[in-house]
C-alpha cells in the first residue's frame, strides 16, 4: 500500500502503478467496442459468439441485413439527418448568441446567460418531457417527428457552441474589432471582416461537438420520435437490444460509428487546417479535448 | 446601420442594443424551447385528467391548479415502502455508487495523462475522448453482448473458476447495472478531470518537495485541494443525467428491481395512463436537483475561498 501511495505522489518516480491503472481502463474501455464490432461481422445469427466472418449482417442476407432491412437503414438516415439539421442550425445561432452574450452588457444579460447554462445542467429525461408536452399540449402545429426532434437537439447542443465560442471570444478580445472600427468599418463589418475569421476554429470545432452529441442522443430522439420511421440508432438500439435475434444491430451500430468518427476526424482536420491559417500553434490534440472537456463542463 | 468612424463604446446605449439583438435569436429560441415548456410541465402536472380520454388536460390558470397529482406522488415518496419511495431510493444509492466508482477510476487515469503522458499524451487523449464519438447506446450494446447467457463474461469467470455455471447477468441485477452506469459516463469525468489537473502549476508541488512534504503528503496537501473544484464539476456532470437515466437499467436488467426514477418518468409519460403523475415526478427531480446544484455551486465556492482565490 506504502509503494502504491508512493507512485500516487511522487512528482519525479516511474508511476508504474498509474501506467498500469490507465493502460487497463483504456482496455476496459475500447475492448468491448471491438467485441461488439467483432460479432457484427459474424457468418452465424449469434451475439456473444464468434461464429467466422461474413458481411452476412451488412449487406449478404435479403430480409435483416441493414442494407435490406428498411427499419435499420431508415433510422441511420435519420441519425445523420437529425445531426445536418442540427449543425447546420445551432452553429450560427450559437455564434450569434455566444457573440450577443460576450458582449452584451446589461439588465437582461445575465439572465440570458443564466437560461442557456441551464439547458447544460437539465438532464435529458426533464427536457424531453418538457418538449413532448409542449408540442402535444400547446405548440400543436408541431407534429412529433422530425421537426419536433431536431428542434429538441437544437435546444441541448445551442449551449456547447456558446461555451466554445465565448471562450475564444475572451481569448481574442475587442481590440482586432476596435482596430477594424477605427478604420471605418461599421458593426456588422467589424464582426464580419475582424472578428468572424478568427472564431473560424472555434465554429468548426463547435460543429463537430455539435455533430457528435446529435449523433449520440436518445432521450430526446426517442420522446419525440412519431413512430419507427422517425427512430434513430440509438432508439433503434435500445428498442431491439434485448430481443435482437441477429448481429444486424451490431452492424448498424458499427456501421454509425465508423461513419461518426470519419466525419468528426474530416471535421478535425478542417479545425486544424483552419486554425494553422490563421497562425495558431500548440498540441492540437490537447487543445482539442480541452474544447471536449470545456463542452461537458 | 453604418456609422463609418463611430469609436466601439462611445454610444453605450446602442452599442449595447446591438449586441443584445445579436443575442436575441438564440434568447428567444431558448425561452420558447425550454423556458415555456417547464410551464407546461406545470400545467400538466397540476390540471387534471380526461375521464374519458385518459389525456391529460393541462391548466394553463395558476389560480385553478389541481394538486392532486402531486399529493399522490409526495404521498407515494415519503411512505416508506411504497412504490416511488422504494425507486427513489434505489435511484439515490445506484448513483451514488456508480458516481464514487467512476471518480475512482477517472481521478488516476486522468492524473496520469495530464502530469505523466509525455509524447504519448496525444494517443492517450484520443483513447479518452473516442467514447464522445461512440454512442451512449452502442457501448451498451456491447455490455449486452458480453452478459448474454454464452458470452465471454461468462466463459472467461468459469475459464478462471469463479464461477461453476454460466450466470444471468442481465435479469435484475444492481450490478450489471451499476456496471453500465460507471462503463456509460466515467468518459465525462475523466476530461473536465484532465483539463483542470493538467493547469496545476508543477512549481508548487515541487515547492511543497523542498519543503519536506513526501511524495503522498504533496499529493494529498497540494494536488488533491487543488483540484477540488474539478472533482466536485466532474461528479455533478455524470450524477445529474445518472439521475434520469431510464436505458441503463432497461438494456442490462429490465425488470422491476432495478427500476430507477427514469423509468418511473418514461413510464408514466410514454405510457400514457397517468401523464400528470409523469410531470409531477418531473417536477420533484427537478426540485431536488436543484437542491443539489445549489449544494454544488456552494461546495465549490467554499473550496475556492479555501484556496484564497
Amino acid at each position: 500500500m506504502t509503494r502504491v501511495r508512493t507512485w500516487l505522489g511522487n512528482p519525479w518516480a516511474k508511476p508504474r502503478f498509474l501506467v498500469l491503472f490507465t493502460a487497463l481502463y483504456l482496455v476496459w474501455s475500447i475492448v468491448p467496442i471491438l467485441i461488439a464490432i467483432r460479432f457484427s461481422f459474424n457468418e452465424g445469427r449469434s451475439r456473444s459468439t464468434a461464429q467466422g466472418w461474413s458481411l452476412r449482417w451488412y449487406t449478404g442476407d435479403p430480409d435483416a441485413s441493414v442494407l435490406h432491412d428498411p427499419t435499420l437503414h431508415s433510422a441511420l438516415a435519420q441519425s445523420l439527418r437529425l445531426a445536418a439539421i442540427a449543425v447546420l442550425v445551432t452553429v450560427p445561432l450559437g455564434v450569434a448568441l455566444a457573440v450577443g452574450l460576450t458582449r452584451w452588457r446589461g439588465r437582461g444579460a445575465g439572465t440570458a446567460r443564466g437560461i442557456s447554462l441551464a439547458t447544460l445542467v437539465t438532464p435529458e429525461i426533464v427536457m424531453g418531457t418538457a418538449l413532448l408536452l409542449v408540442f402535444i399540449e400547446l405548440l400543436t402545429f408541431i407534429p412529433l417527428g422530425t421537426v419536433a426532434q431536431a428542434i429538441g437537439h437544437i435546444t441541448f447542443s445551442i449551449i456547447f457552441v456558446v461555451i466554445i465560442v465565448r471562450g475564444r471570444l475572451l481569448a481574442i478580445g475587442p481590440e482586432y474589432e476596435e482596430a477594424a472600427r477605427d478604420l471605418g468599418a461599421s458593426r456588422l463589418q467589424a464582426i464580419r471582416l475582424a472578428l468572424l475569421p478568427m472564431l473560424i476554429p472555434a465554429v468548426v470545432a463547435s460543429g463537430i461537438i455539435v455533430f457528435a452529441i446529435s449523433m449520440d442522443d436518445f432521450v430526446i430522439s426517442a420522446f419525440l420520435s412519431s413512430g419507427t420511421d422517425t427512430d434513430t440508432v440509438p432508439v433503434r438500439i435500445y428498442s431491439q437490444g434485448r430481443t435482437a435475434p441477429t448481429p444486424a444491430l451490431n452492424a448498424l451500430a458499427t456501421v454509425t460509428l465508423v461513419l461518426t468518427i470519419v466525419i468528426a476526424l474530416v471535421g478535425f482536420l478542417l479545425w486544424r487546417g483552419v486554425r494553422a491559417a490563421r497562425g495558431q500553434t500548440g498540441s492540437t490534440v490537447g487543445e482539442f479535448a480541452a474544447l471536449d472537456a470545456e463542452g461537458v463542463r | 446601420m453604418s456609422e463609418p468612424g463611430r469609436r466601439v463604446g462611445a454610444d453605450g446605449g446602442r452599442e449595447n442594443r446591438f449586441w443584445a439583438g445579436l443575442a436575441l435569436p438564440g434568447v428567444v429560441w431558448l425561452c420558447v424551447f425550454f423556458l415555456l415548456p417547464f410551464y407546461v410541465i406545470l400545467c400538466v402536472a397540476l390540471g387534471s385528467l380526461d375521464p374519458i380520454l385518459l389525456t391529460p388536460a393541462p391548466e394553463w390558470n395558476p389560480l385553478q391548479w389541481n394538486t392532486a397529482a402531486f399529493e399522490f406522488v409526495l404521498d407515494n415518496l415519503f411512505t416508506p415502502g411504497a412504490a416511488f419511495e422504494t425507486v427513489f431510493v434505489r435511484t439515490f444509492f445506484y448513483v451514488l455508487i456508480a458516481t464514487t466508482l467512476s471518480l475512482l477510476i477517472a481521478y488516476p487515469v486522468a492524473y496520469y495523462v495530464a502530469r505523466y503522458g509525455g509524447r504519448w499524451k496525444g494517443l492517450l487523449l484520443v483513447g479518452l475522448i473516442a467514447p464522445f464519438f461512440i454512442s451512449y447506446l452502442m457501448r451498451m450494446l456491447a455490455w449486452i453482448n458480453l452478459l448474454q447467457d454464452d458470452g465471454w463474461v461468462n466463459s472467461v469467470l468459469i475459464w478462471v473458476g469463479i464461477l461453476d455455471a454460466p450466470r444471468n447477468w442481465l435479469d435484475g441485477r444492481a450490478s450489471s447495472v451499476i456496471l453500465g452506469l460507471v462503463y456509460g459516463y466515467v468518459p465525462f469525468m475523466i476530461l473536465p478531470l484532465y483539463a483542470f489537473l493538467d493547469r496545476i502549476d508543477r512549481s508548487l508541488l515541487e515547492a511543497a518537495r523542498d519543503l519536506g512534504a513526501s511524495p503522498f503528503q504533496a499529493f494529498r496537501l497540494v494536488t488533491l485541494p487543488l483540484s477540488t473544484p474539478a472533482i466536485l464539476a466532474g461528479v455533478v456532470i455524470i450524477a445529474l443525467p445518472m439521475f434520469g437515466d431510464y436505458y441503463t437499467p432497461d438494456l442490462l436488467s429490465g425488470a422491476p428491481q432495478t427500476s430507477l426514477i427514469g423509468n418511473q418518468i418514461n413510464l408514466y409519460i410514454r405510457g400514457g395512463q397517468q401523464v400528470p403523475v409523469g410531470a409531477a415526478l418531473v417536477v420533484v427531480l427537478m426540485v431536488f436537483l436543484t437542491v443539489l446544484m445549489g449544494y454544488y455551486l456552494f461546495a465549490t465556492a467554499r473550496a475556492q475561498r479555501r484556496l484564497g482565490g
